[in-house]
């Protein structure tokens, strides 16, 4: 850990470092690292109290706590958004006007989310001091820490297992590993999701995002019930339930790649010169993975040949966004369900459970899971395990295809209406609405919009490579919509002229981070510069308890050469054969995360909430809640 | 036990061909005919078995093939396959030979594999393709053999007249990923009819007539039985892939199955463009699979036209009916072929010797030749590269071999040359003969001093001494 770069005071608060952020300042992660290690220590000793529910916050203190705790309030308000709510367009000028002001406002605001993102799990004044520090330093802090902790945990995890070596079963043995891999990937979960597990590890942590919380919700949704990060509760009962959302695989580690390359379906290749401070995502050799897969058809006896088909479809990229992978994964799912008896011996709930967790591997390898899908699963899991013992096979699964069902239904369709609905309320006579890619909820936004005979213009901004706004495009068009299209590159002239921008998300993190295609970053903050209101429509079911603040730690790569070849330009070739040069290396980004400073409205079916009250959708009607 | 990913597969074994005349017969049928001496069916069989396929329908053509077939099948895969041969009348056709098995099928696909093709291409390829486009049927194209100038890739047939039984004209849409227009050999005219109403779903074909059927096809199950309801089809490539073809923007197939079966599996309804979204209306569940296609992307093809008519997963069900008519390309390295003629036996004899040698599962002596170690080579005699001798063959002296299959237990003279030709089983060859690019079928007697040159030879003929051939076929009366 050198530092590259000197510590420097932030003078313009200009652009709060989004993504390419070298690492600095080894005292303060080295201090802030210090209560990971000892998270990591206490899950791997496996002390009872603190695995049975680590991950919940013991509801009552919090509030004293927090309140006595001077270091944690907020640095002036947070989000005025919610006085903006009932009029969009007037939101910009007090949110810009601390945009322009100065740093300190912003060192607020990332310290607290620092503090959300569990580095500090026993914060002491002194450390949230060190946080307090120049806006450039948090993000690469947090992965700093983030790759700290995962070095410390691997650490500890050996500890344990030099001492009792000698005398041991392998019965015994095996449980001590698993116990161990349990820990780690704990630890590890926590380290990677930037926090909200890590942070409820701790008795008395979070303390301010709940304070936050009390401010932003608005009255009558319990202000003084602590944030507890839903969906952490399931997480500890067995190994089994470890696997719902996967401890982040990181990908330049290369022990753990070549394991998982070994348990592989799909054989791939891993493409060369990676960009470096994305190592540690996957990015395979672009188009080895469908012929391979193709050869391996009758060989894969144990995937359901309906998982198969959507595995593939994923992979050559016929099923893509959200809504629709996460819709036809769970039909995937619905049909293994139909044809699984439960083999003599055996449970339904855990075989089910096992099998379902071996699809969920094989999609993985397809292409990295959505939020939404890591949702889902994450709800199907839980209803599987929650199935009464005494159930015959046939009621079980009928139960669980009525459940996929009414979570296709409600969490999906229904919701999906309900934003129509909010969102068109935003739209007036005479709009110029602007979009980028192709959210479907969006379209649906629009076209409901036209039917209602609501009189506006969109414009349709798009990006290389996947030209996804040419699709919306289209169908607008056909509806009879006046459209506009354009390339991001000119988002900054269109601007002018928009009234509202609309946009999707992938997932919404719970510090109201929205994390979206890339180029959405661009749009919002474009649009907040113009003083332009940006609704980021998102169904709940695609919230996340996580938190991130950049666009590093996790994302999903392209193909590289979908960047480097130009359709329709021959003689555009001056990346040929770039693979073979080492000085090259192609980013194709598919994601980023739009800071919530950029948002002005997350419309959900909830309604129109500021993207603070993330933690409380999450709360309130997360995934656990749902029919428990 | 269920069929491996929902597929089951169909061998057409055929019968007897005309067009093998001198070398098929009645007492060796087509499928039994020894390619590099292995019996032709084997090598799909083969193909299959290593694609984790063990369940597998043959269909035989003639109630004497069919014994036989089945004799050879109980013998030689007797613990490795579980095969089931169905008989069929002859002349039936491919699509008799379909409907003669129609009631053994009951997966959602039928991956159809003619008994004669000799190939390495993954069966498994061609069926990830179908499910993976939900395609009414998928079609199997490779490359066909280079002879002469077929590197025509406009729309052409220009050499059609030469070789009509070769030439398909093939439309493909710019990702090489569907078949929009295919007509086969025999139907080739003078001009090529094509639909406008598929060039304008698709903005541009490409039309080529250098590509080969090979007459792999999977097939969505419903939609083959769809087409064996009607009656004036005859065979699967000239007859039901065309027609396929032909509707695939205006099916009648998915139109009828729609309400009878199939209800459980994962059809997708389609988005109607003009249709608001009725935001208060309770949500029937079917509706929700609309979503898939509302909310899917459009891959990067400009098929868009189907594309977006078209649905997601399976099945159009709602007002522009629409299936999907797929086309999987074998690669430039893959090796396939189909031993439909003569010349087609030679050539693929020859390349199983040479540049396709890994489909036969010999290994090759450092000679680069394959020679039985009971095989009795008497003083002087060479065999050369590219040769297969099997077991029991007694080889004289001064003989020479070269580039040729010689079968089992032949009893060949002194100062015998075998150049290029196919000599199956139980040949007599007497002193003094040279054989060029010929095909002896078994039980032959060559008396001495014969010389015959690109011959074709039927089964029990005998050449007289001294005789001179040339290109002709010569079978016993």
């Amino acid at each position: 850990m050198d530092l590259r770069r000197p510590n420097r005071p932030v003078i313009g608060p200009k652009v709060r470092q989004v993504g390419f952020v070298t690492p600095d300042s080894a005292a303060a992660t080295s201090s802030s690292s210090i209560p990971a290690v000892s998270a990591a220590a206490a899950t791997s000793a496996g002390s009872p109290p603190s695995s049975l529910s680590p991950v919940m916050i013991p509801p009552p203190r919090h509030p004293s706590t927090e309140m006595s705790n001077p270091h944690f309030h907020p640095v002036g308000s947070y989000n005025p958004s919610e006085q903006i709510l009932g009029s969009p367009p007037a939101l910009s000028p007090s949110r810009s006007s601390r945009f322009d002001a100065d740093g300190s406002d912003f060192g607020g605001d990332d310290d607290e989310s620092v503090a959300l993102s569990g580095v500090g799990g026993g914060m002491t004044p002194k450390s949230s001091l060190l946080m307090r520090q120049p806006v450039t330093k948090t993000a690469p802090l947090v992965s700093e820490t983030h790759k700290r902790d995962s070095n410390v945990s691997k650490g500890k995890g050996d500890g344990p297992s030099a001492a009792p070596k000698e005398k041991l079963t392998k019965a015994e043995r095996r449980a001590t590993q698993e116990a161990q891999r349990a820990a780690k990937a704990a630890a590890k979960e926590a380290a990677a999701a930037g926090g909200a597990p890590s942070v409820s590890k701790q008795p008395k942590p979070a303390t301010k995002p709940a304070t936050q919380q009390k401010k932003d919700v608005p009255s009558g949704s319990g202000p003084l019930q602590p944030l507890a990060p839903s969906g952490s509760i399931e997480k500890k009962q067995g190994k089994k339930e470890v696997a719902a959302p996967h401890p982040r695989m990181q990908f330049d580690d290369m022990t753990k790649v070549g394991k998982l390359k070994k348990r592989a379906v799909v054989n791939q290749s891993e493409a060369r010169n990676r960009v470096e401070l994305f190592r540690h995502l996957p990015q395979y050799e672009h188009g080895t993975q469908l012929p391979d897969l193709e050869l391996k058809f009758f060989q894969l006896d144990l995937i359901h040949p309906s998982v198969y088909q959507v595995g593939l479809q994923f992979l050559s990229d016929k099923i893509s966004g959200g809504n629709a992978r996460c819709i036809a994964m769970l039909l995937a799912f619905k049909e293994v369900i139909q044809d699984y008896t439960t083999p003599p011996e055996k449970t339904l709930t855990r075989d089910l459970g096992a099998k379902v967790g071996s699809c969920v591997s094989f999609l993985i390898e397809c292409r990295p899971l959505s939020v939404s899908m890591g949702n889902a699963i994450r709800f199907l899991k839980n209803r599987i395990s929650s199935l009464p013992h005494n159930l015959s096979d046939k009621e079980a699964k009928s139960r669980l295809q009525s459940d996929i069902d009414r979570f296709i239904n409600e969490k999906i369709i229904i919701a999906s209406k309900a934003i129509v609905e909010h969102g068109v309320s935003k739209i007036r006579d005479g709009d110029v609405l602007l979009t980028y890619g192709s959210p479907s909820v969006v379209e649906s936004i629009f076209a409901y919009a036209h039917g209602i005979k609501k009189n506006f213009r969109v414009v349709v901004v798009d990006s290389r490579p996947k030209h996804e706004g040419q699709g919306l495009l289209r169908r607008l068009v056909e509806r009879g919509i006046h459209c506009t299209y354009t390339h991001l590159n000119a988002v900054s002239y269109v601007m002018h002229e928009v009234t509202r921008v609309f946009l999707g998300a992938s997932s919404v993190l719970s510090n109201g981070t929205v994390y979206s295609r890339v180029g959405t970053a661009c749009v919002a903050m474009v649009a907040h510069a113009f003083r332009v209101p940006v609704l980021v429509c998102c169904e709940a079911y695609k919230f996340h308890e996580r938190v991130q603040l950049d666009s590093i730690c996790s994302n999903e790569l392209g193909d590289p050469d979908a960047i480097s070849k130009v359709s329709g330009r021959k003689n555009l070739n001056y990346l040929d054969g770039w693979a073979q040069n080492e000085n090259i290396q192609l980013l194709n980004l598919k994601y980023d995360a739009t800071p919530s400073d950029y948002v002005s409205v997350l419309v959900t079916e909830q309604g129109m909430l500021p993207p603070t009250s993330v933690p409380v959708i999450i709360r309130e009607y997360g995934i656990e809640r749902l029919w428990t | 036990m269920d069929p491996p990913m929902d597929f089951q597969v169909v061998v057409l074994a055929g019968g007897t061909s005309d067009k093998l005349s001198p070398l098929v017969s009645k007492e060796l049928p087509k499928a039994l005919l020894p390619v590099a001496n292995k019996p032709l069916l084997s090598y799909p069989l083969e193909l299959l078995e290593a694609s984790n396929l063990k369940n597998i329908i043959v269909v035989v053509e003639g109630d004497e093939a069919a014994t036989q077939v089945e004799s050879w099948l109980s013998v030689a895969y007797m613990d490795r396959l579980n095969v089931e041969v169905v008989k069929t009348p002859g002349d039936v056709g491919t699509v008799g030979a379909i409907r003669a098995v129609a009631p053994f099928l009951i997966s959602t696909d039928i991956l159809i594999v003619s008994g004669d093709l000799v190939s390495d291409i993954s069966p498994g390829a061609i069926a990830a393709t179908h499910r993976r486009h939900g395609a009414a049927v998928t079609a199997l194209f490779c490359p066909a053999p280079v002879s002469g100038g077929a590197d025509s890739s406009t729309s052409g047939g220009k050499d059609k007249a030469k070789k009509p039984s070769r030439c398909n004209i093939v439309g493909l849409d710019p990702t090489r990923q569907f078949l929009l227009h295919v007509v086969s050999g025999a139907k080739v005219e003078k001009d090529i009819h094509i639909q406008k109403r598929i060039v304008r779903a698709v903005g541009q074909m490409e039309i080529r007539s250098d590509f080969m059927d090979a007459h792999v096809y999977a097939f969505k199950r419903t939609v083959l039985l769809d087409v064996l309801e009607k009656e004036n089809l005859y065979s699967i490539k000239q007859d039901v892939l065309p027609y396929l073809v032909r509707t695939q923007l205006r099916s009648e197939i998915s139109a009828k199955k729609e309400n009878s079966a199939d209800e459980s599996s994962n059809g997708a309804t389609k988005e109607l463009p003009s249709e608001d979204i009725n935001i208060n209306s309770a949500v029937p569940s079917n509706q929700n699979l609309r979503w898939l296609s509302q909310h899917r992307e459009i891959a990067p093809s400009s098929y868009q036209e189907i594309h977006i008519s078209d649905c997601d997963m399976n099945k159009s069900r709602l007002a522009k009916k629409t299936h999907k008519c797929c086309i999987y390309l074998s690669g430039k390295t893959q090796y396939c072929a189909r031993l439909n003629s003569v010349q087609a036996f030679g050539d693929i004899n020859r390349d199983m010797l040479g540049e396709a040698s890994r489909i036969t599962g010999y290994t090759f002596s450092a000679q680069n030749n394959v020679v039985h170690p009971t095989v009795v080579q008497g003083a002087k005699t060479t065999a050369g590269g590219q040769c297969i001798i099997a077991e029991g063959t007694i080889l004289g002296d001064k003989c020479s071999v070269k580039r040729s299959v010689i079968g089992r237990h032949c009893r060949i003279g002194s100062n015998v040359k075998i150049v290029n030709s196919i000599v199956m089983n139980h040949i007599t060859i007497e002193d003094n003969c040279t054989i060029q690019g010929s095909v002896i079928s078994s039980n032959v007697q060559i008396q001495e001093r014969a010389s015959l040159k690109d011959c074709q030879v039927g089964a029990g003929y005998v050449i007289t001494a001294g005789s001179e051939y040339k290109s002709e076929p010569l079978t016993k009366r």
